[in-house]
């Protein structure tokens, strides 16, 4: 059966909107059915596009941000009008904090019944207002195939972002005209022009300002990842010679064992790259939005020079002044300054940073007969095939992870970074493997975490989506369970796990394989295991429970 | 570095701003404008809404206060959305800006004759009259309608209605322009 019917005819607006999706080379999307989509699902089981029934509408969503992030492409999550919408509002918030393209469709009631308050309805548009990047209730049912190209358009264009697609279900089912020609047509909205390249002026002078810089620095951002511009990144950084440190978002756009590279920054930062970025008298921000965590540590430093570089001007100045902004697609004014930029060598202000003293040990051994999730990282780094994603859940599992995971060129990191989401990892592994088959991807979470998302187990199973799982039980909140150490006078309170689950037992349930390390001496044999496995594969992992964050 | 972003939620320097936004004219599109100001903190002052020369197209004045940095960020943040087609904030001195005010007082007979004289001072109309009433209508600038209303105070003001400004660039210029 054809995806995309020829010329125009007419066909229900479900049928058009299944069409739209082909025509936006769409093959896979992560949806839960109900009432007022059933029109459209109607239509989706006729077409080629693949269809992964999640267990819970956020994880949809989730599903959705890691396969956008590893294709670069918008992605697409659906759920019905009310619940099902309302469950999905969680992750479309977490694809907004960290810019992930992503289209949302949504089922809604009939339209003359909308504002009555009738059975499963929700005003999802007026919802998730201040975290899409746009949103369409669509009341006519002609208008949606342009609708749809909107939506595309401004979801995968200058700062990615989801949008929102709120369809009547009288709307799906109304015939109209539709044209896969003109659907292809070049979108314009008046109020949408995003800037690509950037000022030829501050591009001179970001050109300058690295001329006579001693001690620059890059800090990456996640913008980073939008059409591939870490590559032209990494040329900058080595043909300048400038040292790189990244945000939690930007981890993995240059390899972790690459010689300018020096670590996250922030609050949870690794010592060094924070020490950097107050010594450095350049900071270049690429792609970085540097939120309140991330720039804790910046002392006051007068004589500090800022670049910003970014494609949302209400970035620039936001959290940080900005001595020179460049307001632009990153790699198009990446390719802007490779054109002038001036071959440098730093070797004094490497030095420094080199023979910097503040420790940042990360290898110490367990105190306990537990295991330190530190030291179980660098066991998985020795193992880790070159081409691995991973994905990072919330809590100390996620600071752990991110400081000590090691990623060649071909790796790539993903978490929540700016909503800092439990029951990210597992859906946005699900997505993430997805869009890459052939590379080994691994979710690594909490015990807490995983027991909000383990339900899509079956997701994994039921579509053969052969994700690895680690799972770091530690029997608490981990990370809350440290800031009432810290803060409230150790008066631990609502952190401890007792009633969890055996997680094997669980995966076991599932019909998923999984084992038991107890003793670090063992990690490496069920990491082999792990990563030998063709199915979907979990690991319970007993650390230290007294282990700190950093 | 340049000037620090405000870090504080203290009330500095809160200045009133006059915001003009062309928007599409769609369904929606003032409750995203709003939201956006109630988000980030900016208190409007005062609003209004009509359309333009072009019937797809509705301007909104906004008289708010604020810092500047959070006038930069509002309007950074208000560009950001796609039912914008254009905003600018132009100072009070360049701008040729106007409110309608409906004041009812309370005003026997007697009064009348004063009350006609004040009106026709200020280029106010009057619009109703009832046995203990009357309501007068002004169209003026912030400073006028103010004094406007202190001289009516002594008479008991019995309710007001304010339209919120609008605003046009003095001169040749246009907001597109
Ligand atoms: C949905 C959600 N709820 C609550 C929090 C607050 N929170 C942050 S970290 C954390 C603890 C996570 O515990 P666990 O998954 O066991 O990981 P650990 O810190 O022990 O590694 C919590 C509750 C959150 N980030 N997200």
């Amino acid at each position: 059966m054809s995806n995309v019917s020829n010329k125009s005819k007419q066909i229900t607006a479900a049928r058009a909107l299944v069409n739209c999706l082909a025509l936006e080379k769409v093959s896979t999307v992560f949806g839960y059915p109900g009432a007022a989509i059933c029109p459209f699902y109607d239509e989706l089981s006729k077409s080629n596009i693949e269809h992964i029934l999640v267990r819970h509408e956020a994880n949809a969503g989730h599903a959705a941000s890691g396969y956008a992030r590893i294709t670069g492409k918008a992605a697409v999550c659906i759920a019905t009008s009310g619940p099902g919408a309302t469950n999905l509002i969680t992750a479309i918030a977490t694809a907004y904090m960290d810019s992930i393209p992503m289209i949302c469709i949504t089922g809604q009631v009939n339209t003359d019944q909308i504002g009555k308050d009738v059975f499963q309805e929700a005003d999802i548009t007026g919802a998730v207002e201040s975290f899409v990047k746009h949103s369409f209730l669509i009341k006519d049912a002609q208008d949606l195939p342009e609708t749809v190209r909107k939506a595309f358009y401004i979801a995968s264009t200058g700062r990615p972002g989801p949008v929102l697609l709120d369809i009547p279900i009288d709307v799906l089912r109304t015939d109209i005209d539709f044209d896969n020609v003109k659907y292809m047509e070049q979108v314009d909205i008046r109020g949408y022009k995003p800037n690509f390249h950037g000022n030829k002026l501050q591009i001179k002078r970001v050109i300058e300002a690295i001329e006579t810089a001693d001690k620059p620095l890059i800090c990456a951002g996640g913008g980073l990842f939008n059409r591939e511009a870490y590559k032209l990144m990494r040329q900058f950084a080595e043909h300048a010679d400038i040292p790189v440190i990244s945000t939690m978002m930007g981890i993995s756009a240059l390899p972790t064992e690459h010689p300018l590279y020096y670590g996250m920054i922030g609050m949870h930062g690794k010592g060094i790259a924070n020490r950097a970025i107050n010594n450095c008298d350049l900071l270049i921000l690429l792609g970085a939005r540097v939120n309140d965590r991330a720039v804790l540590a910046l002392k006051n430093n007068d004589s500090l020079k800022v670049i910003h570089i970014d494609i949302d001007p209400a970035e620039i100045g936001k959290n940080l002044p900005a001595s020179i902004p460049v307001v632009g697609d990153l790699r198009a004014v990446l390719e802007q300054l490779l054109e002038q930029l001036p071959k440098k060598k730093h070797e004094n202000w490497k030095k420094l940073l080199k023979t910097d003293t503040g420790s940042d040990t990360l290898d110490m051994p367990s105190k306990t007969d537990k295991i330190n999730p530190k030291q179980f990282i660098n066991i998985l780094n020795r193992l880790l095939p070159e081409e691995s994603v991973i994905v990072a859940d919330v809590g100390q599992n996620q600071i752990w992870t991110a400081n000590n995971i090691s990623l060649s060129e071909h790796g790539r990191f993903i978490t929540s970074g700016g909503m800092g989401t439990m029951g990210y990892s597992v859906p946005a592994a699900i997505g993430a493997k997805k869009a890459a088959p052939e590379k080994e991807v691994i979710a690594i979470c909490g015990d807490g975490s995983f027991q909000m998302q383990m339900m899509e187990l079956a997701t994994a199973i039921q579509h053969n989506i052969n994700i690895k799982i680690i799972i770091m039980k530690n029997n608490r909140l981990g990370m809350v369970r440290e800031l009432q150490q810290n803060l409230y006078n150790n008066n631990c309170t609502a952190v401890n796990l007792d009633g969890s689950p055996d997680f094997v037992k669980i995966a076991a349930a599932y019909g998923i394989n999984g084992d038991y390390v107890t003793d670090i001496k063992q990690a490496d044999k069920a990491l082999i295991t792990l990563l030998a496995s063709k199915k979907p594969y979990l690991l319970q992992i007993n650390i230290d429970e007294n282990e700190k964050t950093m | 570095m340049p000037t620090s972003p405000r870090i504080t939620t203290q009330k500095e320097y809160f200045m009133k701003h006059t915001i003009s936004i062309l928007v599409e004219n769609h369904a929606g599109v003032l409750s995203r404008i709003s939201g956006l100001f109630a988000r980030r903190g900016f208190n409007i002052h005062s609003l209004a809404v009509g359309v333009t020369e072009n019937e797809k197209v509705s301007r909104i004045t906004i008289v708010a206060e604020g810092d500047d940095y959070t006038l930069e960020q509002i309007e950074k943040q208000l560009n950001k959305l796609i039912d914008i087609i254009k905003v600018r904030s132009v100072k009070g001195s360049e701008l040729l800006s106007r409110e309608l005010m409906l004041i009812k007082v309370t005003c026997t007979a007697v009064q009348r004759p004063e009350l006609i004289a004040i009106a026709e001072l200020c280029g106010a109309k009057i619009s109703d009259v009832s046995k203990e009433t009357v309501t007068l209508e002004l169209s003026d600038n912030e400073a006028r309608i103010t004094t406007f209303e202190e001289l009516l105070k002594p008479y008991g003001i019995r309710e007001i209605a304010r339209t919120g400004f609008i605003a046009l660039q003095k001169g040749s210029g246009s907001i597109s322009s």
